[in-house]
């Protein structure tokens, strides 16, 4: 933990530069990784940006979002964390966002079947799973192999959403017939269940372990990289403030969004 | 209670007024209807209606219906046992505190379901109060078992029930137990042969609501009874996760649910409510 703080202490500056730097070279260019930094240009935005983001991403976006507007003291950055695909319906429906962060592919799917991205999504992150178990781990977890053992308590998430859809694959990979208490409707309800002692096991994310704090414990499994989850991000074409969507993007692709997304325990997206 | 028939003279004061509605009631509400029917309407008309027929042949769908109405009605019998003696605590004892009690027992109606689970974790959950002695000394455990159902589905419907049992004791004509009383009838007795006749279609229009609010509970069961097929995957339940994948499948499973509601709560009219309930009609 202490390692991951100095670390973003450490980038702050350049994640500073390289922010104003690339709200200067937007929209005229879609290069990513400008770095010629002008303080000319410092405070460039204004008006309000909008970015729709799956929940996991809550702690990082929030950090990014305020380094974009410590920049831009004109930006107002707002941002609605929510389930990937009930964003994807509020953006088919209408709502006014600049840009749209989601956890799985099949959701920005239904953003870009409606042809509303503004350029080609682009993966930016990967989550995988892991093993989150009570503090002291009381039922005495030590890989995927014991989510087939019936006399376990056991949480996984339900087939219909992303992390289930992973664990179901996980499961596959390592030749088991899990044995779930509960297939809970999504991650963080499963991390609950671990956080309050009731069950032994649950099969989450690496970046919510991570994020729970020392009354979780976290156990990594080889099986895991069966299921990366990708996660796209992209600019919309309705998007309100075209100029902030794509410095937003910009800022999560370059080296300090991504520093900022492996601190959180999230993985470099695959090559 | 809404169930008593009409007396013969406000019978013959009706008809001598007519049946106009004033409009400054009609008209509220007529919109108060359209905002109650326009939703449900909504689900009519977006439904796929042709894939209806294979929904309803899903095995998972189902178990699930028969897991959410036999949950329902279990709920529904425990509320009854233990919420109809409440309702007569709140209503005919004369006991200091009873305002504080009707407070406490109505807390979840105002609770969020979700945290009304998180709550019978704290007390029946493997570390709670009351649970982890169940485990250490029985073995029992209760999270993600078909009774976590039926207890987070009875914590947040009976209330439901008491109120409105309650209303209809404090309605019933207390002179019949005052006679029974000066007759030699104890207060059990009472409440036996002269209170409860009285009050069966208070009991019965409370345990409706009762079971109808049971019926769609999702937030504390799906906290506390977790989810999953066969054992505590409740209608709700499966509508709320058919809404991440294809909505509609969730609008199919909800009109399933609708439907059922609908025929037995008209049943239930009928059998429970139809002696009294028809001249009003």
């Amino acid at each position: 933990m202490t390692g991951t703080t100095r670390l973003r202490t450490a980038a702050l500056p350049a994640v500073l530069a390289a922010a104003v730097a690339l709200a200067a070279c937007t929209p005229t260019t879609d290069d990513s990784s400008a770095t010629s930094a002008s303080s000319a240009d410092r405070g460039r935005l204004a008006g309000t940006l909008t970015v729709f983001a799956a929940a996991s991403l809550t702690d990082v976006f929030g950090d990014l979002g305020d380094r974009l507007s410590a920049d831009n003291p004109d930006l107002d950055v707002r941002f609605n964390f929510a389930g990937s695909s009930a964003l994807a319906t509020q953006i088919v429906q209408g709502a006014p966002a600049d840009v749209f962060a989601s956890a799985n592919q099949p959701q920005m799917d239904v953003v870009t079947d409606a042809g509303l991205q503004s350029g080609n999504p682009e993966v930016f992150t990967g989550n995988v799973l892991e093993i989150a178990v009570p503090a002291g781990n009381p039922g005495s977890v030590t890989g995927i192999a014991d989510f087939a053992d019936p006399d376990l308590t056991l949480a996984v998430c339900a087939p219909d959403v992303p992390c289930g859809a992973a664990a179901a694959t996980v499961f596959a990979a390592a030749g088991i017939t899990a044995a779930p208490d509960t297939e809970e409707e999504d991650v963080r309800a499963a991390l609950t269940k671990v956080q309050l002692g009731e069950v032994d096991a649950a099969l989450v994310y690496a970046s919510d372990v991570r994020s729970a704090g020392s009354d979780i414990e976290g156990i990594e499994f080889p099986e895991a990289e069966k299921a990366v989850n990708e996660y796209p991000i992209c600019a919309l074409a309705a998007a309100p403030n075209a100029a902030a969507a794509q410095a937003f993007v910009d800022l999560v692709l370059s080296d300090d969004g991504q520093q900022a997304l492996a601190a959180a325990g999230f993985r470099p997206p695959p090559a | 209670m809404t169930a008593r028939a009409p007396g013969r003279l406000e019978t013959a004061v009706r008809r001598r007024r007519g049946r106009s509605v004033p409009a400054p009631l009609l008209i509220p509400a007529v919109v108060g209807v359209v905002f109650l029917v326009l939703p449900l309407a909504g689900l009519v008309v977006r439904a796929p209606w042709s894939a209806i027929g294979p929904a309803l042949a899903a095995p998972e769908v189902g178990q699930a219906l028969r897991l959410s109405l036999l949950s329902a009605t279990l709920a529904t019998l425990v509320s009854i046992v233990l919420g109809v003696p409440i309702a007569w605590v709140l209503a005919r004892s004369t006991a200091r505190g009873r305002s504080v009690l009707r407070a406490l027992v109505t807390v979840p109606l105002v609770l969020p379901p979700v945290v009304g689970g998180v709550a019978l974790f704290l007390v029946l959950g493997r570390q709670g109060i009351v649970g982890s002695w169940l485990d250490g000394s029985f073995g029992i455990t209760i999270p993600f078992t078909t009774a976590a159902v039926v207890i987070a589905e009875t914590f947040v419907a009976m209330p439901f029930l008491v109120i409105s049992v309650e209303g209809a004791l404090r309605a019933a004509d207390a002179r019949f137990e005052d006679v029974a009383a000066t007759l030699g009838a104890d207060r059990w007795t009472t409440f036996r042969w002269v209170t409860l006749p009285l009050v069966a279609p208070g009991i019965g229009a409370g345990a409706v609501l009762c079971w109808a609010r049971a019926l769609g509970e999702f937030g504390a069961t799906i906290t506390f009874a977790g989810n999953f097929p066969g054992t505590t995957q409740t209608m709700p339940l499966a509508v709320y996760l058919a809404l991440q994948r294809d909505p509609e499948a969730a609008i199919v499973l909800s009109l399933v649910l609708l439907g059922v509601s609908l025929v037995t709560l008209l049943l239930l009219r009928d059998r429970w409510l139809g002696r009294s309930g028809a001249p009003i009609a």
